[in-house]
């Protein structure tokens, strides 16, 4: 244990995904010895991020204004859904280029364990997005794990009455893993040899 | 296959040791509580990515270290593989295979095979299904590497279905839940049907080896039998008891494919799903099942004597090897026997049958506290184990 201010910056740095404890205590003492000018850049971001950066009204991604640029850009399709777990899932497909046209993002994956059900996700905003019956495709694209497939099983239950095409990613995307690692070409191919759920 | 070559580095009671093996049989001898058994032990980690002692890697790494390294030297026939496993406290373990980039721990699995005999074995028979599973699944992943995912797969569904139907138990079941529990039901009878298929087709293959096994060992007019009983025949209490009457044998599934085991597994779900609602946990599936010990017709739990306990927990040890040797019959490819302080718990006449079965495999590991347990039929290199290490001087 550390004095006062040092122990309270490696708690809170503790705290954030993927830190351990060790790595916890070697970022608090960068930070200590850090020039002050950059770590007040630091600072600013995180304050700057907090204060302006929103999630977009319609999608749930993460956006400077009311919605997203993609949400807002008229040229991408307005017949089809990809709907993923997390924003970062928004950018990997982004780079794939092979799909044009919107998102959604579910906020998660249901997970029991971690206390996350149907009523934690964003998914009572897209049934509203449904409503004016634009939407001819949903793409599932959760992660190839068992948290994602069950996710993807679930809507596709539930989308099943609504008469809409839904359709899940190809196999083939490395299994038990996160979307955002898989690389452009598979991930691409996965979207390209998507499979039919309903 | 035989370990030429073993190290621990803050294995257990060991900061470093290394040790020089080689085929044929070698005694490890010393006191207890000097370190025996944390070397063999370290051995049959290799093979299964588990303790044959304790369920948890927290005991195998050494006080107050964070990372435990086993590196053994596997001859196989004309081939000669480095394995190496870092056990890690909190982080994934990882595997080297001939000094390549770090994989998955998991990769490491049916490389080395051994068949470790411990007193622990006892259990086997006499305690609770939970051990008779371990050994199953031990013995599948062992011989089909793959099941290693069949096996984690179903944990992690049943992991999250049972904190699913405790939160349903503690009231907090709400509409969305009903409906996700579905999802899971979908999700763990497929699950579960792997591993239950692969699990009636090991013990049709184990099932007369065991028998031969059991056997050898005495001399009695008594048939060991081993039967599958699966929760889709009837529910099973905690103990693995039938819960009425409707208990039948795994007989009735042995011609089912996994699509059907999986359509078997949801009707019962369905089935079950008051009780589960009540019970806050699963009820059914393969992490339910009993493997039944049939001794001349009777269950060899709570009806064998003392010594029958023992040939039919050394039966299932004898068996998995005989399956090993089916399996892969080329020279070179048998598993490595351990025989970790056994023979002190054996009687004069289960010890020398035991002994005269193994003397012939490839490389045979024992342990014993006083030499003289050790039947003369197993004789060979011995090593002396003593405080903080080993003495490899004394023949
Ligand atoms: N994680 C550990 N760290 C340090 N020492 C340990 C650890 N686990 C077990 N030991 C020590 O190892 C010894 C037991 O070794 P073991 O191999 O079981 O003995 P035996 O020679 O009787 O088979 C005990 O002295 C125990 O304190
Ligand atoms: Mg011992
Ligand atoms: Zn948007």
């Amino acid at each position: 244990m550390y004095e006062g201010a040092v122990q309270e910056l490696i708690d809170e740095l503790g705290r954030l995904p993927g830190i351990g404890p060790k790595s916890a205590q070697r970022l608090a003492f960068h930070i200590l010895e850090a020039d002050a000018e950059d770590m007040k850049k630091l600072v600013t971001a995180i304050t700057t991020v907090k204060e302006r950066v929103k999630f977009c009204s319609i999608c749930g991604n993460v956006s400077e204004q009311e919605t997203c640029s993609i949400c807002r850009d008229p040229r991408r399709d307005p017949t089809m859904i990809c709907v993923v777990e997390e924003s970062k899932d928004v950018q990997a497909v982004e780079r794939t280029r092979s799909f044009r046209g919107r998102y959604h993002v579910l906020g998660g994956a249901i997970n029991p364990i971690a206390g996350i059900g149907p009523e934690q996700l964003r998914i009572r905003e897209l049934l509203n997005r449904l409503s004016d019956g634009q939407i001819e495709e949903i793409i599932i694209a959760t992660d190839p794990n068992l948290e994602g497939e069950a996710t993807a099983t679930y809507l596709a239950r539930m989308l099943k009455t609504i008469g809409v095409t839904v359709t899940r990613l190809a196999s083939g995307l490395p299994v038990g893993g996160d979307l955002e690692y898989a690389d452009e070409v598979t991930l691409g191919r996965a979207f390209e040899g998507r499979r039919h759920l309903s | 296959m035989y370990v030429e070559h073993l190290s621990l580095t803050d294995f257990r009671s060991y900061a470093q040791v290394d040790v020089e093996l080689g085929p044929g049989v070698t005694v490890l001898v010393g006191s207890n509580g000097l370190g025996k058994t944390n070397l063999v032990e370290a051995i049959g980690y290799l093979a299964t990515l588990g303790s044959h002692r304790v369920s948890s890697d927290v005991p195998l790494l050494r006080f107050g270290t964070e990372q435990a390294m086993i590196r053994a030297m596997i001859v196989r026939g004309a081939q000669k593989t480095l394995l190496e496993v870092e056990i890690n406290s909190g982080r994934a373990n990882r595997g080297r295979i001939n000094r390549a980039n770090p994989v998955r721990a998991r990769e490491l699995l049916g490389i080395c095979r051994t068949v470790l005999f411990a007193p622990e074995d006892l259990a086997l028979v006499k305690s609770d299904p939970s051990h008779r599973r371990r050994f199953l699944d031990d013995l599948l992943v062992s011989l089909l590497p793959r099941h290693a995912a069949t096996r984690s797969d179903f944990e992690r569904v049943l992991k999250q279905r049972n904190a699913l139907l405790k939160s349903a138990r503690a009231g907090k079941f709400s509409s969305g839940h009903e409906a996700t529990l579905e999802v899971w039901d979908q999700h763990m009878a497929a699950a579960g049907a792997q591993l239950l298929r692969a699990r009636l087709d090991l013990v049709e293959r184990l099932r007369p080896h065991v028998a031969r096994a059991y056997a050898e060992l005495t001399e009695g007019p008594k048939e060991a039998r081993i039967d599958y009983r699966s929760t889709l025949s009837g529910p099973l209490t905690d103990d693995g008891n039938a819960e009425g009457a409707t208990a039948g044998e795994a007989a009735d599934l042995a011609g089912l494919s996994v699509p059907e085991l999986t359509e078997r597994y949801l009707v019962a779900f369905a089935a079950a799903r008051r009780r589960e609602l009540e019970r806050g946990i699963s009820l059914v599936g393969p992490h339910r099942d009993e493997l039944d010990l049939i001794l001349g017709g009777a269950p060899a739990r709570g009806f064998a004597s003392h010594g029958e306990t023992w040939s039919m927990a050394l039966s299932l040890r004898l068996g998995s090897y005989y399956v090993f040797l089916e399996d892969a019959p080329a020279e070179g490819q048998s598993p490595v026997l351990i025989l970790d302080d056994v023979f002190a718990e054996l009687d004069v006449q289960r010890r020398e049958r035991l002994a005269g079965i193994v003397a012939g495999a490839e490389q045979v590991l024992v342990t014993a506290a006083v030499e003289a347990d050790i039947p003369d039929k197993l004789d060979g290199r011995r090593i002396a184990v003593v405080p903080g290490g080993i003495d490899e001087g004394q023949r």
